[in-house]
């Protein structure tokens, strides 16, 4: 049984085909990158996998369970969390309230134990708050605790939405594109801390543009163009490879002319 | 000076150094305003001071129950005169009717506009933004047409007349002993630490995050739909004990046209001017709006233009509402979090220090 295994999944909006034909796989413990030029499709199987679009084709497949079909609620309940390109933080809460909401799947207790102060509300609520606290400390917003999300300069914006989709007691991340609007000195801590949720047990499956990071940081990478896969394998295979080279930087492009 | 900043919050601002201030001394001010509103009844008031005093608790009420729709979850209703409406005619007629006493039939009228609000909820999941105010409209008119036509139950035009007074233990309660204003002080109280309750727990978080970003509150696991029904299914309980209390208190008499849009435009009024999301800003907004027309007598029609003019100055520089304020105070951990944080080295006294910033 594999981890995360995508088999020839296809997105079709009216006439255009967003994603078409693309398969690939995220084994447990990875960090796996999913990258290309703007338009390529990327975000579009994020959507895919967190069941937000439902699938024109093809199967998904996470710990044994189908995904395609499935509400976006239950796919997050299986344990597959994501973050945004644009960030999508609830502003005007708390930063310590984004992670508690990103608990909700997780919290039991009742409307009613909510209402009247349960012993389970209490319980939940003060064991959910520890972990809360323990997560922004690891990503290292502790100082940031009280603060509206709204207030946080963008790079810890980004940090809270990954802290946020860590509390949903995810095993596969989708980050997409979490090092977007960040300095080199934030991207490096950023980095180290993606490494450092490798090594605590998630799995995490990554958008993103700056090849510096791509390259420094992934297991195996998957490249798009187009909606179509046009390449995988290891960091130095991908540097290399010809097709990868000509859809990021022109060069002939015989296989679109076709289109 | 110090100006440290905790986060987003700067610690020399007024609100900071206000609410902090109040934060530090809460207890002996809830003990001097409880005082204050439970002696209200032996103050030797007149009938109409009473009286507006009274309507001053519903309508916080009332605000505190579409704060629940609009304050947190965002969804904005036009037709909550309807459900007012729905809960003073359903105490009203159990009693008249049925016979049955005031309690059970607040209780039961509660139960039947919340099953109403249940039935309005779900056509209006695909709706949001002005579309849903539109249909919520639509409902206070249908609500008021029913009310109106259906004679043999609602007895039409007429209205219901002759419902009984509140009575407990033999006492019977009425505006001149201060009765009205003692059972509405106590609903409207409960409503506020029901409504506190829910908001920190994580059916309010859900509401929240449905508000401020209802794609990111799916993809968080939270049944958006599930969650927007609950909210109109508590907002119209609430104002269904409003409008079943409002029943009892009009001289044995209520009629349609006490719950026409008018009342819903009110209702919501107190909700923006005062605070969304906020309970103080219930209590603040029906205080402002109900002394309004009363200052103001003298005005006649024109109080009605500085009404307007208020409301869009309020829009424009305070959209927020009077007390919509953001706390600055640090989100409250239970006794037994810090607790099991100091056990854990997070010690909450130190989570504010700006480490490494």
């Amino acid at each position: 049984m594999g981890f995360l295994n995508v088999e020839n999944i296809t997105m079709q909006f009216g006439g255009l085909r967003a994603v078409d034909n693309v398969s690939f796989h995220v084994d447990q413990g990875e960090i796996v990158s999913l990258i290309g030029p703007n338009g390529a499709g990327k975000t579009t199987v994020f959507n895919m996998l967190t069941g937000v679009y439902r699938i024109t084709g093809g199967t998904m497949e996470f710990l044994g369970v189908k995904l395609e079909g499935k509400m976006p609620q239950d796919i997050v309940k299986l344990g597959i969390a994501r973050t945004f390109q644009n960030l999508r933080l609830f502003s005007k809460m708390r930063v310590i309230e984004n992670v508690l909401v990103g608990m909700h799947v997780n919290t039991r207790y009742s409307f009613f134990g909510g209402l009247f102060r349960s012993a389970g509300f209490r319980r939940e609520e003060s064991r959910k708050a520890v972990r809360a606290v323990e997560i922004l400390k690891s990503i290292g917003l502790l100082k940031h605790l009280n603060s509206y999300a709204e207030s946080l300069p963008y790079g810890e914006q980004r940090k809270v939405e990954i802290a946020r989709a860590m509390a949903t007691d995810a095993k596969l991340l989708l980050l997409d594109e979490p090092a977007a609007g960040m300095n080199p000195a934030e991207t490096e801590e950023l980095l180290r801390f993606i490494r450092q949720l490798r090594d605590e047990g998630y799995t995490i499956l990554l958008i993103e543009h700056d090849m510096n990071v791509v390259m420094n940081i992934s297991d195996r990478i998957y490249v798009l163009d187009h909606g179509r896969l046009i390449a995988d394998g290891l960091p130095e295979e991908i540097a290399n490879n010809r097709d990868v080279v000509d859809a990021y930087l022109g060069g002939e492009r015989k296989k679109h002319a076709e289109d | 000076m110090k100006n440290r900043r905790f986060g987003s919050i700067r610690e020399n601002g007024f609100l900071y150094v206000f609410e902090h201030f109040f934060s530090a001394y809460r207890g002996f001010f809830f003990a001097v305003c409880g005082i204050l509103l439970v002696a209200v009844p032996y103050m030797d008031l007149n009938r109409a001071t009473l009286r507006l005093v009274t309507m001053i608790a519903l309508y916080s009420m009332l605000g505190m129950g579409l704060n629940v729709l609009v304050g947190y979850t965002g969804q904005v209703s036009l037709g909550h005169a309807g459900f007012y409406g729905i809960g003073a005619y359903a105490c009203a007629l159990l009693q008249v009717r049925l016979g049955l006493s005031f309690w059970p039939s607040l209780a039961l009228a509660g139960v039947f506009t919340a099953l109403v609000g249940l039935l309005l909820g779900l056509p209006t999941l695909r709706l949001s933004g002005t579309y849903l105010s539109i249909v919520t409209l639509g409902f206070c008119e249908v609500v008021q047409m029913v009310l109106k036509q259906w004679e043999s139950v609602t007895f039409g035009n007429y209205g219901v007349r002759n419902i009984p007074k509140p009575e407990l233990f033999g006492y019977t309660f009425n505006l001149q002993n201060g009765g009205f204003y003692q059972i509405i002080l106590a609903l409207a109280v409960l409503t506020a630490v029901g409504c506190l309750a829910v908001k920190n727990s994580k059916t309010g978080r859900a509401f929240l995050a449905i508000k401020n970003d209802e794609l990111a509150a799916t993809m968080m696991g939270i049944r958006t739909s599930r969650y927007k029904i609950l909210a109109f299914v508590i907002s119209a309980f609430i104002t269904g004990i409003a409008g079943g209390f409002y029943s009892v208190i009009n001289n044995g008499y209520i009629e349609p046209t006490n719950f026409v849009f008018n009342i819903s435009v009110l209702i919501i009024s107190v909700v923006i001017v005062g605070g969304l999301g906020t309970i103080r800003g219930m209590v603040f907004g029906a205080a402002l709006l109900l002394l309004f027309p009363e200052v103001f007598r003298g005005l006649n029609e024109w109080r009605f233009v500085i009404y307007g003019v208020l409301l869009v100055l309020m829009m424009q520089f305070r959209p927020q509402g009077a007390l919509g304020w953001q706390s600055t105070l640090p989100f409250k951990l239970s006794r037994r979090t810090k607790r099991e944080l100091e056990a854990r080295g997070l010690s909450p006294s130190r989570l504010n220090e700006g480490k490494g910033a």
